[in-house]
């Protein structure tokens, strides 16, 4: 699928916007460098941040390709940032007690580049993986990077009504940690607690909004802690406690150890999320739905969107559409 | 005649108009306040501590108190509490004791700390219309859960350690029976069960009367072991190791021969009338490795069923020895801050020694999870929690339950007059007279401590509703939704909260 289409369903929500905000993600984008990391960075100024970069890359494996990322002007968009990305194989010897080096090693990278270099803000880091976001309308925004030329076989798009951080292009969704992508409408009042418990696992958070822990708990709980995203779902937006009173023992067992073990890591506050990592996606929202959220299927297609006219312009044919429990996950699976 | 006699510290006035001579303060009052002769009401105000017993139970109002009505010379380094205390020891030569928390006036943390609250942007939730939990459990959690998935279902892997589950995170700290009396610790047990939380027995032994409410006691093990033995452990839901305590931080317990009649004989183990001295340590415990082994020891004997604590006084260097304690086999930390309550202490450790449990509990949860160690333990804060938001604000600050004392007696009457340590509770509370543990009636007393927690608990969920919380571990530590009023900036480092406007 190339980008036009996802373009056309955002624009059919600029209602939920403010045109301060919007990005759009796609997976499968850089075929030619399929095994690279896609890095991509938000410089101030080229010139004086991007060596600082280019010298802790450096460090730590070797960059295949790098180039500006294209963009094209428009009359609202002021391009604050020079969006640039950079193909980059990470050197699995240097970090020999891994049992993930290379993701290790990026995963460290965004942390230093984005906690020590000023200027410079890594916002995408999976392979394969193409991350736009700006500050403008949704389809300002697609048209700035022309999402149209791009392909993928999973999208993401987002359209802000930012509140926190207005006009700040890192601020913007889709959220990024290697393969992990997020997009998310609505606010964490938990936030506090789940940064505090990821920051002890060695994550910190730069982007200054709640969304960015939700890619770092889903990389803890299924990339780290292997569990299966339905698990990763269950620990963020449990069941209640009344309602395991009443399952059966063994089930009631098993959603009693995944909330005293993964307790700081429920979101609470209403949120509609969808996490995608190249494999899947997943569709949820808070215990008891304070956002919308609504799926469809084509074929072998799967949408998820928090309106069915967004859904619908996309395929005006789709037959099913559904509107999912509270805390109940939506997951498609990428069939080879 | 060098010093004198000070100024009575309470002034008794009765109204002549409305008294009727009905005898019922001087019967109430255990100090011999007031004496009737010849159709004449006579009172001794040097004797009053101003309990209130006399003014509760009044049935014509008569009775007036004034608090220090004879001035002294006011200086504001030479205060007069400071002047008496001098003329006190110049004549005794003694250490003073004193009663209930420090009484110094420091400033309150909780009181310059303020909840934040939901608008537009996200929704408050409303308790009433939807489930809110406060459900917490205490103990160890693993880092992180091993599950097998397959065909036949889903199987955790990992064995969880033993919990108590609380139906809300509020319990009743450790007050013994010697200390309080059995109507009191009754009224207590009571409350607790029917609230579905837990209270401490303090190091007094378990009565008898309280095995039926046994799952919701946890007993403790203190430096004189007294009423320890292996039936006292099995008994408990859970074993608290108490190190020290925040009224009184290094130092043991006195429990005066009086006090120690038959009943709390056989409960602590120790011969009628006799003294019942806790050191000021452990003497198996110098250092955190015979701790460690203390608390496997109890394990042992209990076959790793019942989660164990370690209860220390908040000192300086708190957040270390927390550290310390929760690499141990220990599943709970209890923090006593500088203003828990005690039946009786020497003056200076109560006003002086130790910190307040705000900054302690922020300090320990930061280092607990710096260490990537928050997860080995529960912790537990006590000491001078006085209201809901108290306890909202400790558990924001990272504490995952509370500890009341002070504020479950004042529900059974107490009015905090800091004379406990004389056993004349005119209440039935910190005594063990029979004629005036006779006053304390369980069966209402447990209604009114019971109401207590249950007013505090919908307090809380209100609080967490309003800064749209449904789950009570999403508020744990939680300090993005709490700010300093017009705190320093070192306190605000400490707390790790923003400034009001920031």
């Amino acid at each position: 699928m190339d980008g036009a289409n996802i373009r056309k369903a955002l624009s059919m929500m600029d209602e939920r916007g403010s045109g301060e905000g919007a990005g759009y993600v796609a997976y499968g984008a850089f075929p030619e460098f399929a095994e690279c990391y896609a890095i991509h960075v938000f410089f101030d100024t080229v010139h004086e941040t991007k060596p600082a970069v280019d010298q802790e890359l450096a460090k730590w494996g070797t960059i295949i390709h790098e180039e500006e990322i294209p963009t094209y002007e428009q009359q609202n968009l002021r391009k604050i940032h020079t969006p640039w990305r950079y193909f980059f194989l990470p050197d699995p010897h240097l970090m020999p007690r891994s049992t993930t080096p290379e993701d290790d090693i990026v995963m460290h990278l965004v942390m230093k580049v984005n906690t020590t270099i000023p200027g410079a803000l890594i916002y995408s880091s999976g392979k394969n993986i193409a991350l736009f976001k700006a500050s403008g309308w949704p389809e300002e925004v697609a048209d700035f990077y022309r999402i149209q030329d791009y392909k993928g076989y999973l999208w993401l798009g987002h359209n802000r009504y930012p509140t926190n951080t207005p006009g700040w292009w890192g601020g913007a969704h889709p959220f990024n940690l290697l393969h992990w992508s997020v997009v998310h409408n609505g606010e964490i009042t938990s936030y506090g607690t789940n940064r505090r418990y990821i920051e002890s696992y060695g994550y910190r958070c730069s982007m200054f909004t709640d969304t960015e822990v939700v890619a770092y708990l889903f990389d803890l709980l299924v990339r780290r802690h292997q569990l299966s995203p339905e698990i990763a779902v269950k620990a963020l937006a449990p069941p209640f406690w009344d309602d395991i009173d009443r399952m059966p023992e063994k089930v009631a067992r098993l959603n009693t150890a995944i909330r005293l073990t993964y307790g700081p890591a429920l979101m609470n506050g209403p949120f509609a999320i969808v996490v995608a990592r190249p494999d899947a996606i997943v569709g949820f929202t808070d215990r008891i739905k304070l956002r919308p959220l609504v799926t469809g299927t084509s074929g072998s297609k799967l949408y998820i969107s928090s309106e069915e006219a967004a859904i619908r312009i996309m395929e005006p044919g789709v037959g099913d559409i559904t509107m999912p429990r509270a805390g109940e996950p939506i997951i498609g699976r990428v069939v080879a | 005649m060098t010093i004198g006699s000070v100024p009575v510290k309470f002034r008794i006035t009765v109204d002549p108009d409305q008294c009727m001579l009905c005898g019922r303060c001087a019967e109430n009052c255990p100090y011999d306040v007031f004496r009737i002769e010849n159709n004449r009401m006579h009172v001794n105000s040097r004797k009053c501590v101003a309990c209130h017993r006399c003014i509760a139970m009044c049935p014509r109002d008569a009775i007036n108190i004034k608090e220090r009505p004879v001035d002294y010379r006011s200086h504001p380094v030479w205060t007069t509490e400071i002047r008496e205390a001098i003329y006190n020891q110049a004549r005794t030569g003694k250490i003073i004791l004193a009663g209930m928390g420090n009484a110094q006036p420091y400033p309150v943390i909780f009181d310059s700390l303020v909840l934040d609250a939901c608008q537009v942007t996200n929704p408050s939730i409303d308790p009433l219309r939807e489930p809110m939990e406060l459900r917490t459990y205490l103990g160890k959690k693993p880092s992180r859960l091993e599950i097998k998935e397959d065909s036949d279902g889903v199987d955790v892997l990992t064995t969880l350690a033993p919990n108590l589950k609380l139906e809300t995170p509020i319990m009743i700290g450790h007050m013994s029976y010697g200390a309080i009396s059995l109507n009191a610790q009754q009224s207590i047990a009571r409350a607790v069960s029917d609230m579905g939380t837990y209270m401490g027995t303090g190091e007094g032994g378990l009565h008898q009367s309280l095995y039926p409410y046994q799952s919701h006691m946890i007993v403790q093990v203190a430096s004189g072991r007294f009423g320890v033995d292996i039936n006292y452990l099995e008994r408990g839901a859970a074993i608290e190791i108490k190190i020290g305590q925040g009224a009184k931080p290094g130092i043991g317990g006195h429990l005066p021969g009086e006090k120690v009649c038959e009943d709390v004989s056989c409960t602590r183990m120790i011969p009628v009338g006799s003294d019942a001295i806790s050191p000021a340590p452990h003497h198996d415990i110098y250092s955190i490795e015979d701790l460690k082994q203390l608390v496997r020891s109890l394990k042992e004997a209990t076959e790793w069923k019942k989660p164990v604590f370690v209860k220390i006084a908040a000192v300086h260097n708190a957040a270390a020895i927390a550290a310390g304690i929760a690499r141990s086999s220990a599943d709970v930390v209890v923090i006593d801050g500088f203003r828990g309550g005690t039946g009786a202490a020497p003056k200076v450790f109560r006003d002086h020694v130790g910190i307040p449990i705000e900054a302690a509990i922020a300090s320990v949860d930061a280092k607990l999870r710096a260490q990537g160690i928050r997860n080995q333990v529960s912790l537990i804060a006590s000491g001078g929690i006085r209201e809901s938001a108290d306890v909202a604000k400790v558990i924001a600050l990272g504490a995952d339950a509370v500890y009341i004392g002070t504020a479950a007696l004042v529900a059974m009457g107490c009015r905090v007059c800091g004379t406990c340590y004389r056993g004349l509770c005119p209440w039935g509370i910190a005594t063990q007279r029979p004629d005036l543990v006779a006053r304390l009636d369980p069966e209402v007393a447990s209604k009114n401590v019971a109401n207590l927690i249950h007013a505090w608990t919908l307090e809380l969920s209100e609080l967490m509703g309003a800064a749209g919380i449904n789950s009570i571990g999403s508020l744990r530590g939680n300090r993005d939704r709490l700010r300093g009023y017009l705190l320093d900036e070192s306190m605000m480092n400490v707390l790790d909260v923003k400034s009001v406007g920031a």
